[in-house]
Formats: structure tokens, C-alpha cells, sequence
């Protein structure tokens, strides 16, 4: 059977599992809606979480990216895993106990005021939405690239299939199709790096692979920095980005994460405060798999790609590189008419450009795999994009059904009448996400990196502080949440846009400007650091929250006793 | 619970938290960013043992670092009779 045939038979399985487990589990409350009924197995929302927050950039971007930084690639694999032991030991089992629906529903109670609330509830939508944009694109490129439909018929399949089920399920139906999108997704990813580690090591697991020789016994490693020494990059094993600018990115990526409203939501859904913990822990163990993996499929097809093209004639390519060529993905030309592949750092005369994501999409193509297994790529593809829109829809539905309609407009609406705004609410969300992913702004890849820099410069010192200093005051925490945030914004406005300098062709010449030498990626830690110190400036000058506030903050330390959600 | 006892939970849960975010904080910031050249002199196989702390090393500890305190936790809640 060929490709064609075999990514249909499997994406129409998928499918058609996801809308089963739809119909099982829908939701028939609001804390149905917003957190599952608090009723998750550990291990489950574990599977659900890493389903969650591997999106499709985790999924086909990250090796690809990996590939061609080397080391400097390590700030995405440290930053979006040590986020977790943030996540795990500052924040989930604290704010399971407060038992609430939302992140802003903490901020807005903790720090005793509604402005608070609004400003959480802004900074979730901005996050949220920015990072659902670039998963509906995700979803439209793996349906135009594999099955040959155009991208806006894919994104629309892909609308109405989350449309189904977050809509009808709610947490409740996310977190049981996430269960199984995790399966989808970590079985198409390992299945190609497992083959690939036999054929190049003949060890059948990447991670050691990664660091065993090849058939010539050359160690895979050295041989990669010798050939890129050769063809004029920088040595795989070294970065070439400064060791200040990695440290803040990875920082940034870290506090980033464990800002994530998506991810931190996930938390509400397990029954008691040591099971919050435990899927903390279940959660990173299930993406280190994926985690450990992509930097092994880096090496391996980096080396693979060199080694077909680097100065071979190009009449004897193979046919995956005429393939990939009519998809723009991978562009020769011909500079110097010797009919060879020049493949070099230097850009006057280099004559191959190739796009990072096919590291992960042609990697099965490249290294001969049987058709199933390319055909797998499509369905884990769309897994790791639905899965997190998901996700990310249920925040937005339920900011503006609990958050906003709830907790300001109208307090009295009914419980069925709030479930009705949450659907609908989901079904705008979704609409307004696929009209992104249809016509996508230019600037949706810039921005869904700088999400982590808006998450770590506004939620994450007001939820830290809000448990870990009692004395901390709805002043203060306001005050560091807009700071923040317009810092951060304005720096990436500045140094990313180049708004203020005439635009996008400004930014490569600001570069030298940046504070401290620190790129807009990793701005994310300066802009948290300036978010805690005003904070805590801000809160000695003004009056300590209410006795009954302090309270809370001893009540959500000690594990026992987290009953129900409540509203 | 008392407060006073209520005191000494926290202030122990503190201290695991200080020690196992400082094992964090060396095997990425330390071990995979700033003294990473120094560690590339070593080796691990075919890695570079700086190189590996960053793209492996790293994320294997916080696996183990999460779930050992889930059984600190969960030891101490016990303590403190806590647990549910």
C-alpha cells in the first residue's frame, strides 16, 4: 500500500477513537467542564498532561531544531522538562488544595480583588490564544504536506474534530482523548528512532545510540563535529549562542512552563493534593521519552542529510529529495553549474536551504522505513497539535464562562446556564483559533515562542509569592503582573518587531542593543525577576492582605482536607 | 494540627525544597551552561559529559528529582499526620 492510503487508514483511526471517547465521557456539570470532577487517576492526567503540553512544535519542530543548533538546541530541552520540578514543587499540590477551577479563580482570591482577576484573566487569554494559533497551523501544514488536501480544508477537519470534543466533554472529554493522543504521538515518534538507532548503531535505543559509533566505529558524535569543522558550521557539540543568552532562554523556557495556565489547570483534576505530585511526576517522566528522543534523532539524521547530499551529484538524489523539493522544504541552487551539492555555513556559496521541520517529517523517508511507519508521522503529528489546542481551548471557554461571566458580569447565573456559556465559549474559541490557522499572522512563530516570556513574566512570581509569602498583598501582585508583562512586551516589541526602529528589517541590526546581551527569547527571566522585585517592593509599602487571606495561605500548605471543588 | 506543628511542616517542606531545587539548578545551570566546556574535557562514551548533561544528563535527574519528593512528602505528611 502506499503512503497516501496508510496515512488516511491511520489518521481516520485515530479519528474516529477520539470522537469514541467523546461520546463516553461527556461532561454533564461545570466542574465536569472545567476540571474532569477532580476524579483523574495520577497516571492518567499524567499521560493527559504530557499530551497536553507536547504540542506540534514539540512534535515536528524540535529535533529539526536541535539538528541544526546542536548544543545550542539544549536551551528547549532543559527549559520545557525543568519546568516541571518548578511545576511540581512550588506550585500543583498548592494549588490543588485551594480547589479551585482556574488560575485566574487563585489570583483573584488570593489577592482579594477582581482587578487581579481581570489582569490574570487577560494574560491567559493572551497567552492561550497566541499558542493555539500556531497548533490550528500545525494541524492544516501535517494535512497538506501528508494527505494533499490544502491547508484550510485540514484546519477545518481539525476544528471540527476538537469542536467535538472539547465542546461536549469539556476537561472531562480532553483529558480521556488526550490519555490516547499520548499513545498516538509517543508511538510515531519512537517507532522512527528506534528503526533509525538499529540501521545507524545497531542499538535498538536512541538515547544510547546517541552516544555509540557508527558501523565504522567512529563514535556519531565526533564524526558530525568533524563534518560540520569540514563544511564550515560550528561544532555540533559547542554552541555558538552566548553562555548569558542560554542561561536566560532556559530559564525563561522553564518558568515559562510552569506558568502555563493549560498545564497548570491539569493539576485541578486529580482527586487529592499528594496525587497532584504524583502526576507532576508521571507527567515528566512520559515527555522525557519524547524528550530524551529528539535529541538522538537529531544527531541521526543530521549526519543522514549530510551524508546524501554533501557534495553529491545532484541527478543521483534520492526520490524523497525530489519529493520534499516540490514542497519547498528543501531548495537547490545551482551556483556554481558543477551539478554537485555544495552544502556549507557559508552563504555565498552554500546551494542547499532546508527547512529544520523536516528532520522529523521525511526522517522515516530518508532513512528507507516501511510506508506504515511514514504514515505514522501524520497521525502522531496531529495528535501532539489537537491534543494541546485542546487544551488551550478549555482555558479561554472557561476564563470567559467562570472567570469573567461567572465571578464579575452575573454571580447568580445557574450552573447549567454557566455549562451553556462554557460550550459556547469553546465554540467562539475554536472559530476565531481556526481563523488564525487558516490565515496565519505573520508573526504566530515569533509569538508562540515569547508565550513562555509573557507566562513567566506575569503569572509566575504572583502564584509563587501568593503561596510562599504570606504578606504578599493584592498591591503588590497586581503592580508585578502588569509590570511585568508590559516589559516584556515591550522589549519584544522592540527587539523582535522592531516597532519602534521601522520594523521587522531593524531587528537584525538592534541585535548589539540587547540588555545585557540577552535575546527576546530569553527577556522572559529579566522580566519575572523585575515582576518579583516590584512586587515585593510594592507590598511593604502598603497594607498587609486581610487576616482571612493569611488564613487561605495556611489552609493551602497543609495537604489534608481537599475536598470537592467548589465554586 | 497546632500551629507550632503547622510551623515545622513548612519549615521542613522548605528545606526539601531548597535542597532538591539546588540538585536542579547544578545539573542544568551549572553542569549544562556554565561549566560546560570544563566538563566537555571529560567524556562518557562516545558524549562529552557536558554535552550530555544538557541534552540528557539533565532530564533524567529531574525525573528522579520529582519523585523523590514525592516520597518525601509523602513521608512526612504521614509525620505530621496530614495524608489522606
Amino acid at each position: 500500500m502506499d503512503i497516501q492510503t496508510w496515512t488516511w487508514i491511520l489518521v481516520g483511526i485515530t479519528f474516529t477513537l477520539y470522537i469514541g471517547i467523546a461520546i463516553w465521557s461527556r461532561a454533564s456539570s461545570t466542574g465536569e467542564f472545567y476540571v474532569a470532577g477532580k476524579g483523574v487517576h495520577p497516571i492518567a492526567n499524567g499521560l493527559a498532561t504530557a499530551a497536553d503540553w507536547m504540542s506540534a512544535a514539540s512534535f515536528i519542530s524540535m529535533a529539526g531544531i536541535i539538528s541544526f543548533g546542536g548544543y545550542d538546541g539544549s536551551v528547549y530541552l532543559m527549559g520545557w522538562t525543568g519546568g516541571y520540578v518548578l511545576l511540581a514543587l512550588l506550585l500543583a499540590p498548592y494549588l490543588r488544595k485551594f480547589g479551585k477551577f482556574t488560575v485566574p479563580d487563585f489570583i483573584g482570591d488570593r489577592y482579594y480583588s477582581n482587578k487581579a482577576r481581570i489582569v490574570a484573566v487577560l494574560c491567559a487569554l493572551l497567552v492561550s490564544f497566541t499558542y493555539v494559533a500556531g497548533q490550528m497551523q500545525g494541524v492544516g501544514i501535517v494535512f497538506s504536506r501528508f494527505l494533499e488536501v490544502d491547508r484550510t480544508t485540514g484546519v477545518i477537519i481539525g476544528m471540527i474534530i476538537v469542536l467535538f470534543y472539547a465542546v461536549l466533554g469539556g476537561m472531562k472529554g480532553i483529558t480521556y482523548t488526550q490519555v490516547a493522543q499520548y499513545c498516538v504521538l509517543i508511538f510515531a515518534f519512537m517507532v522512527p528512532a528506534i528503526f533509525i538507532s538499529i540501521q545507524m548503531t545497531g542499538n535498538p535505543i536512541p538515547q544510547i545510540g546517541f552516544g555509540s559509533s557508527g558501523t565504522d566505529g567512529v563514535y556519531l558524535l565526533d564524526k558530525l563535529d568533524g563534518l560540520h569543522r569540514d563544511l564550515g558550521f560550528h561544532e555540533y557539540t559547542t554552541g555558538s549562542k552566548s553562555k548569558v543568552d542560554v542561561f536566560f532562554i532556559t530559564a525563561a523556557l522553564m518558568v515559562g512552563t510552569a506558568g502555563l495556565p493549560h498545564v497548570i489547570v491539569r493539576f485541578f483534576t486529580v482527586k487529592k493534593v499528594s496525587d497532584a505530585r504524583k502526576s507532576a511526576g508521571w507527567a515528566l517522566l512520559f515527555i522525557a521519552i519524547l524528550y530524551t528522543t529528539a535529541p538522538a534523532i537529531a544527531l541521526f539524521s543530521r549526519t543522514n542529510l549530510i551524508e546524501t547530499v554533501s557534495n553529491k551529484p545532484y541527478d543521483e538524489m534520492p526520490q524523497w529529495f525530489k519529493k520534499w523539493e516540490t514542497t519547498e522544504l528543501i531548495e537547490f541552487t545551482d551556483k556554481n553549474d558543477d551539478g554537485i551539492i555544495q552544502y556549507v555555513a557559508n552563504k555565498e556559496t552554500n546551494e542547499l536551504n532546508v527547512n529544520r521541520d523536516i528532520m522529523v517529517l521525511a526522517n522515516p523517508e530518508i532513512a528507507g522505513l516501511p510506508n506504515w511507519v511514514i504514515a505514522l508521522v501524520a497521525a502522531g503529528g496531529l495528535a501532539a497539535a489537537l491534543s494541546t489546542a485542546a487544551g488551550l481551548l478549555l482555558v479561554i471557554s472557561s476564563s470567559v464562562s467562570h472567570d469573567i461571566i461567572k465571578k464579575i458580569v452575573n454571580p447568580t447565573i445557574s450552573d447549567k446556564g454557566e455549562l451553556v456559556a462554557a460550550r459556547l465559549s469553546a465554540v467562539v474559541a475554536v472559530c476565531v483559533a481556526g481563523y488564525f490557522g487558516v490565515n496565519p499572522p505573520g508573526f504566530v512563530a515569533a509569538v508562540v515562542a515569547l508565550a513562555f516570556g509573557l507566562a513567566a513574566a506575569s503569572f509566575f512570581p504572583a502564584i509563587v509569592l501568593g503561596i510562599f509569602y504570606k504578606k504578599m498583598n493584592k498591591e503588590g501582585a497586581i503592580a508585578g503582573m502588569v509590570v511585568g508583562i508590559l516589559l516584556m512586551l515591550f522589549y519584544m516589541l522592540k527587539f523582535k518587531f522592531g516597532v519602534f526602529d521601522g520594523g521587522k528589517t531593524a531587528v537584525e541590526g538592534l541585535k548589539k542593543d540587547w540588555w545585557f546581551g540577552i535575546s527576546p527569547e530569553g527577556f522572559g527571566t529579566v522580566a519575572m525577576i523585575v515582576n518579583f522585585m516590584v512586587s515585593i517592593v510594592i507590598s511593604k509599602f502598603t497594607p498587609a492582605p486581610p487576616k482571612e487571606v493569611q488564613e487561605i495561605v495556611d489552609h493551602i500548605r497543609i495537604p489534608s482536607g481537599a475536598g470537592d471543588a467548589t465554586h | 494540627m497546632n500551629s507550632i506543628e503547622q510551623k515545622k511542616y513548612w519549615k521542613e517542606n522548605l528545606k526539601y525544597l531548597a535542597i532538591l531545587l539546588s540538585i536542579w539548578f547544578l545539573v542544568s545551570y551549572v553542569f549544562g551552561i556554565l561549566l560546560v566546556d570544563e566538563l566537555n574535557t571529560i567524556r562518557l562514551g562516545g558524549f562529552k559529559l557536558g554535552f550530555w548533561f544538557a541534552q540528557q544528563g539533565s532530564i533524567y535527574v529531574f525525573v528522579i528529582l520529582i519523585f523523590v519528593y514525592i516520597r518525601l512528602m509523602n513521608r512526612l505528611d504521614k509525620k505530621y499526620n496530614v495524608n489522606e
